[in-house]
Parts: structure tokens; C-alpha cells; sequence
């Protein structure tokens, strides 16, 4: 399975996300943006969860590629110290557990879970909590 | 310097019309705004057009007449009415024209927005992986402002609530039926914490204003309204906006409080010298943050205002007295002028059964949008 698009993650294992740090200012974005303002900038694996909320219809296609059969998941706001704020899934989490504060390490996971070869996505999981 | 005047206003009902397209509903708001200030389409020297998804406004001209006249089109997300106002107003100011028009008119399918990463400098992916969606947005900034300030589920439920009781009033409302506050909190969540009636849906709607200088205004012999400011303005660092991957970890301001704190300023006035306003109210939670954002409380005292009802008609500050976009819908290129609409309603005294009591002097109105844009006008009679 490959990721949704090159230049998200880094090659290591476990993976991290790149972002961008500003080549003159520091401050640090996800995803990197293209051009020659911002370099690549492996983030920390772990946060915490800084808001969220739960997609309960099926968004458009296009641009959406998930499966015609929908279920409705968790979209958080996840903090990492000292970086960036970065938008996610959470996944291995039951909706009514999720709290704002909670330590979360990124994992990835498919964007059509019954497809074999299913992009896969960035999401965000409890720690020591995951099934 | 004299004051840019509002003389005429005009509306094509919100919601859904079918078999009018969104431009005809224009050309219906501009004819009604004529009637309304006494003229005729070749006295109109200029126009400013919104639309977002309905089409090029100068089209209308087929419709009224080939005068010639000057017509520019404005598409600015959900600030493009407040910039056609802008617009309009800083073309009589500079002294060009006497008397011009403001329109804006929109027709979107049924669903939610749908919009395209390429549209928002943003990579294919995240549309892809379903984030390229306002209601997941609004929903997860107001669980932060909820968790940080104590806002309860409940308050977003009195704003609904007070939507549709206002919008039982308003002839130019979409959903006009009063909703209870137990049906509002137990119907299906869209996302958490709004449920469906906490949610504006994308509609059609037509709104015009004809400005003219003081001198033209005294010239067609009926009251007017002054238009003391109307801002529109960009955002600042460390904001939170529509359609973000990622925000940074050191807050900041937002559009609103800088669209805000300038058209105080310009106005001479401050937040307790309003009577009435129109926030942008897109969702619940946006209403009660807008409240703050626009210096009219403190981030948290909604709790307390909505519990005592001190946003009601007729009481402290009254909000959204149309029922606002949550009653009307959204119309992108003319919600932000059907604020202006109501406030003007509002000032001549014409509110009927959603009337302000006590004469009020002052009106507020407020839009934002992706992708972090605000435009706030003051009105004073």
C-alpha cells in the first residue's frame, strides 16, 4: 500500500510526517508547501488532541476518494509540542472517548478499509490505548 | 467629509425558487430597490455585482437596460457583498459617481459547499481524504472555543431556537417555523457537536442597495440610512481558518476582530453604541463566537447571555433579528448583503412582528469566510 501522496511521510519505520519549516522565519506548516520558502521537516510522532469532531455524512466526490459505503469517522486537530497544530483522523478510538488533551502517536491507516489497495492516509491513535 | 447614504433596498426571498435562476433574482432585488428609493435604471451611474456560483452579474444589465453604465463584478468568498458594498461606497466617496448599486444573488445545488483544493492553494490529497469540508471546520473550532471558554451544547441550541422564532417575521426567510430547543438538541448530529438545525444550508437569494451621496439623497426627498463603515478585511497570523491542514500553535487574531476594530474606529463608535446586529451565523457556535470576536462581550459571558436571553428582540443586544443564515440559508453573493437589508428594515422602523423596540439608531452587520475573510458595515439613522 502506498501513502495518498509522495512527500507526507518520511521513509523511516515508524514513518513520520514532513512538514515545512520556513527557511527564514522557522515557523513550521504541514504539509510542506512546494517552492523554495519552506524545507522539509520530519514532525514528532506524538501529541495530543487539540480539537475534534466527527464526519457523520459522506463528503463529495469528487475531490473525496474514500468508499461509496460510508461510516462515519473522527477528524481531530492534533497539537505537537513545539511544531504545528496538524488535521487527522483518529482511529482505534470509540467516539465517545475521545477528549481534547488526550496523548495521541501518529499511525497509518487505509482510506478504504476493505480495499486491498487502499491508499493510506495519516491518523493519530491513543497511546498505549490501541487495539 | 458627508456620509454615503443607503436610499433604496430590494429582496428576491432566500431559500429555494425554482425555475429563477440566480441572476433573475438579482435583476428582482435591484427593481424592488429602485421602487424603494424613487428612480429608474438610467439613473444608475454604476454597479457593484456578487455572485459566487450563479453567474457574471453584469449579465443583468440584458435584463435592465443597456445604458451603458459601469458594472464591475465582485467574487470575494463569503465577504463578496460586503466587498461590493465596500466598493460601491468608496466610488461615491471618492466623488466619481452621485448614485450606484450594491447587488449580490447566488443559487447553489442542495448539499454542503463543495469545493475544490486547487480553488485554496491546497494539495489534491486533502480534498481526497475528505477534509476539503466548512462544516468540519466550524465544528472542530467551536469544540476548542467550547472547551477553553465553557460554552455548553445547550447554548448553541438557544441560538437555532432564537433563528426560527425571529425568522417566523421575516418574509424573506427560508425556514420560518419555530423549532424547540428539545427538538434542536435531539436531532441527528451532522458533526459533533451540531446537530442539523445548528447548520445553514447553501440556498438562492437576491438582495440590492442603491447608495448615493448625502447630496443625492437629500435630492430624492425620502429617509435614508448613513452608511458610517464597511470594512473588509484579510487575516492575520496564527489565526484558524476554513480548510487548514495545519494552524499554528501560537494564536492569533482573526479577520473578524481586525474587519471589526476598524470599522469602530471609522465609525467613531464602540460595540456598546450598537442596537441591533446581524453576525454571521453559518453555524450556531459561529454566532457565539462572532459575539466575542466582534467586541460586543467577552469570550465565555455568552453562556450567560444566551441563558438570560440577552440576545432576544427586545432586549440587550439583539442578534440576527431575520433569523440570520441559519433561517435564510446562504446564498454566498448575497448573505452578506441581506444584513445589511434587515438592519436597514431595521432603522426605518419597517420590522414588523421581528421589530426592535425603542427606535434603534445603530445597526451591525458581520460576514466571514473561507478563506479568512470578514466584512462589517455600521449603519446609523
Amino acid at each position: 500500500m502506498r501513502p495518498i501522496a509522495e512527500g507526507l511521510f518520511t521513509d523511516e519505520t515508524p514513518p513520520r510526517l514532513v512538514g515545512g519549516r520556513h527557511l527564514t522565519t522557522g515557523r513550521i506548516v504541514f504539509p510542506c508547501p512546494p517552492g523554495k520558502a519552506y524545507a522539509p521537516y520530519p514532525l514528532g510522532r506524538t501529541g495530543t488532541v487539540w480539537s475534534y469532531t466527527i464526519q457523520r455524512y459522506r463528503p463529495k466526490s469528487p475531490p473525496y476518494l474514500g468508499p461509496d459505503a460510508f461510516r462515519p469517522w473522527p477528524v481531530a486537530y492534533v497539537e505537537l509540542p513545539g511544531e504545528v497544530i496538524v488535521e487527522a483522523r483518529l482511529t482505534n478510538v470509540a467516539f465517545e472517548d475521545i477528549k481534547i488533551g488526550m496523548p495521541v502517536e501518529l499511525v497509518q491507516i487505509p482510506l478504504d478499509p476493505d480495499a486491498p489497495d487502499s491508499v493510506l492516509i495519516p491518523a493519530f491513535q491513543p497511546i498505549g490505548d490501541s487495539q | 467629509m458627508s456620509d454615503v447614504c443607503i436610499v433604496g433596498i430590494g429582496i428576491h426571498p432566500f431559500g429555494r425558487t425554482d425555475g429563477l435562476s440566480g441572476l433573475e433574482q438579482g435583476v428582482y432585488a435591484v427593481q424592488q430597490a429602485m421602487k424603494d428609493a424613487g428612480v429608474e435604471w438610467p439613473d444608475i451611474q454604476f454597479a457593484y455585482g456578487a455572485s459566487d456560483s450563479a453567474g457574471n452579474p453584469d449579465t443583468m444589465v440584458d435584463n435592465l437596460g443597456l445604458t451603458g453604465m459601469q458594472f464591475i463584478n465582485v467574487r470575494n468568498g463569503c465577504a463578496a457583498g460586503g466587498s461590493a458594498l465596500f466598493s460601491a461606497q468608496m466610488a461615491i466617496k471618492s466623488g466619481e459617481f452621485d448614485i450606484g448599486l450594491a447587488v449580490g444573488f447566488d443559487k447553489h445545488p442542495r448539499g454542503a459547499f463543495n469545493a475544490l483544493p486547487s480553488e485554496y492553494n491546497l494539495p489534491e490529497w486533502y480534498g481526497e481524504a475528505g477534509y476539503m469540508i466548512t462544516t468540519q471546520f466550524f465544528a472542530a473550532k467551536v469544540t476548542r472555543y467550547m472547551h477553553e471558554h465553557g460554552i455548553s451544547p445547550t447554548s448553541l441550541g438557544r441560538v437555532a431556537e432564537k433563528a426560527f422564532r425571529n425568522a417566523v417575521h421575516a418574509p424573506h426567510a427560508w425556514r420560518r417555523e419555530p423549532v424547540d430547543l428539545e427538538t434542536i438538541m435531539n436531532a441527528p448530529l451532522v458533526s459533533d457537536p451540531y446537530t442539523k438545525y445548528m447548520f445553514c444550508s447553501p440556498a438562492e437569494g437576491g438582495v440590492a442597495l442603491i447608495l448615493a451621496s448625502e447630496k443625492k439623497a437629500r435630492e430624492l426627498g425620502k429617509p435614508f440610512i448613513r452608511l458610517k463603515a464597511a470594512t473588509m478585511r484579510t487575516r492575520p497570523p496564527g489565526s484558524f481558518e476554513v480548510f487548514a491542514p495545519s494552524i499554528d500553535i501560537k494564536r492569533g487574531g482573526s479577520a473578524t476582530n481586525i474587519a471589526s476594530r476598524d470599522a469602530f474606529s471609522i465609525a467613531g463608535i464602540g460595540p456598546q453604541d450598537i442596537a441591533v446586529a446581524q453576525l454571521q451565523d453559518t453555524e450556531a457556535g459561529a454566532e457565539i463566537m462572532h459575539m466575542a470576536e466582534n467586541g460586543f462581550c467577552k469570550d465565555g459571558e455568552q453562556e450567560a447571555w444566551l441563558a438570560e436571553g440577552r440576545t432576544e428582540i427586545g432586549s440587550k443586544l439583539p442578534v440576527n433579528t431575520d433569523g440570520g443564515c441559519l433561517a435564510c440559508g446562504e446564498p454566498i453573493g448575497a448573505s452578506g448583503l441581506r444584513q445589511v437589508y434587515e438592519n436597514v428594515v431595521q432603522l426605518r422602523g419597517d420590522g414588523g412582528g421581528r421589530q426592535v423596540p425603542n427606535n434603534p439608531k445603530t445597526a451591525y452587520s458581520h460576514v466571514y469566510g473561507a478563506p479568512g475573510v470578514s466584512a462589517v458595515t455600521i449603519l446609523e439613522r
